[in-house]
């Protein structure tokens, strides 16, 4: 096994990003889907770490501090708001919120 | 020893991302993300990023995955969705995560640029991530942004309030 590069982390980021992106195309189950979201911001997480460590500079991991600050506040308000619409249509399938159309 | 690790990391990372997507049952699903933070967190350690292991499996693994079991349990959402995606969506759904992974290591693959340090050096002396630079870092170029992310919170604090409030927003 050779050394670890910055050429790694990028791949893992990739993947680990594609796997987020067909977690959210394939689930029809909200929650499944925020945590696949979730799973793409830590692919982001992931690479900007390892870029800050590479080259010697901390600006990437505050920016991944920032990234954890919005992820919690969007969990916060998603959750929120499905529980808001379990209430009102008792579902958490995206199939059932066609009347988000308007 | 170093690139072991990374590798052993690696392959947990993506088996737990792949029973997070793939998993019947939501609450296994949490789980398995849980422990995909875990080996998030070891890269973390494995880059000498303290601060980021830290927050990580505070933030992460410790409050937002307790927010994603709390709503399980308190709905009770745990039976598994009847209503699967029809097989082709699925099958798109997978031809196109598929295309992306393939389109983004076609368009990085020549990166050489990037080829610089090794992760068994970088482990060793990088000191950007302990907590005194990036907190440094943090109050003394970022403090603006850092403050209005104050406001960011304060302001999904209310609307989670809000609108998890019996009787609507009005």
């Amino acid at each position: 096994m050779g050394a670890i590069t910055l050429n790694h982390y990028i791949f893992l980021a990739t993947a680990l990003f594609s796997v987020g992106v067909a977690g959210v195309l394939i689930r029809r189950n909200i929650l499944i889907i925020l945590m696949s979201i979730e799973l793409m911001l830590n692919a982001v997480n992931i690479l900007l770490a390892a870029t800050s460590a590479f080259k010697g500079d901390s600006d990437g991991q505050v920016f991944v501090f920032f990234i954890m600050l919005v992820a919690a506040a969007e969990i916060a308000a998603g959750l929120a708001i499905l529980t808001m619409i379990y209430r009102n249509s008792r579902s958490i399938d995206i199939n059932h919120y066609r009347n988000l159309k308007g | 020893m170093i690139s072991f690790a990374f590798y052993a990391l690696t392959a947990l990372l993506f088996a737990a991302a792949l029973l997070v997507i793939l998993s019947r049952s939501p609450i296994s699903s949490v789980l398995w993300m849980v422990v995909a933070f875990f080996a998030i967190t070891g890269h973390y350690v494995l880059l000498n990023a303290q601060f980021l292991v830290a927050v990580n499996l505070i933030v992460y693994a410790g409050a937002i995955m307790v927010l994603f079991i709390y709503v399980i349990m308190l709905l009770n959402l745990n039976k598994s969705s009847q209503h699967k995606a029809s097989v082709m969506a699925r099958l798109a759904g997978i031809v196109s995560g598929g295309l992306l992974l393939t389109v983004l290591v076609a368009a990085l693959r020549r990166s050489s640029e990037a080829a610089v340090g090794d992760l068994a050096q970088v482990g060793q002396t990088s000191m950007v991530g302990l907590v005194k630079p990036l907190g440094l870092a943090l109050f003394r170029d970022f403090l603006v942004p850092f403050e209005l992310s104050s406001v960011l919170f304060l302001a999904a604090l209310v609307g989670a309030v809000a609108l998890g409030k019996k009787g609507g927003v009005d």
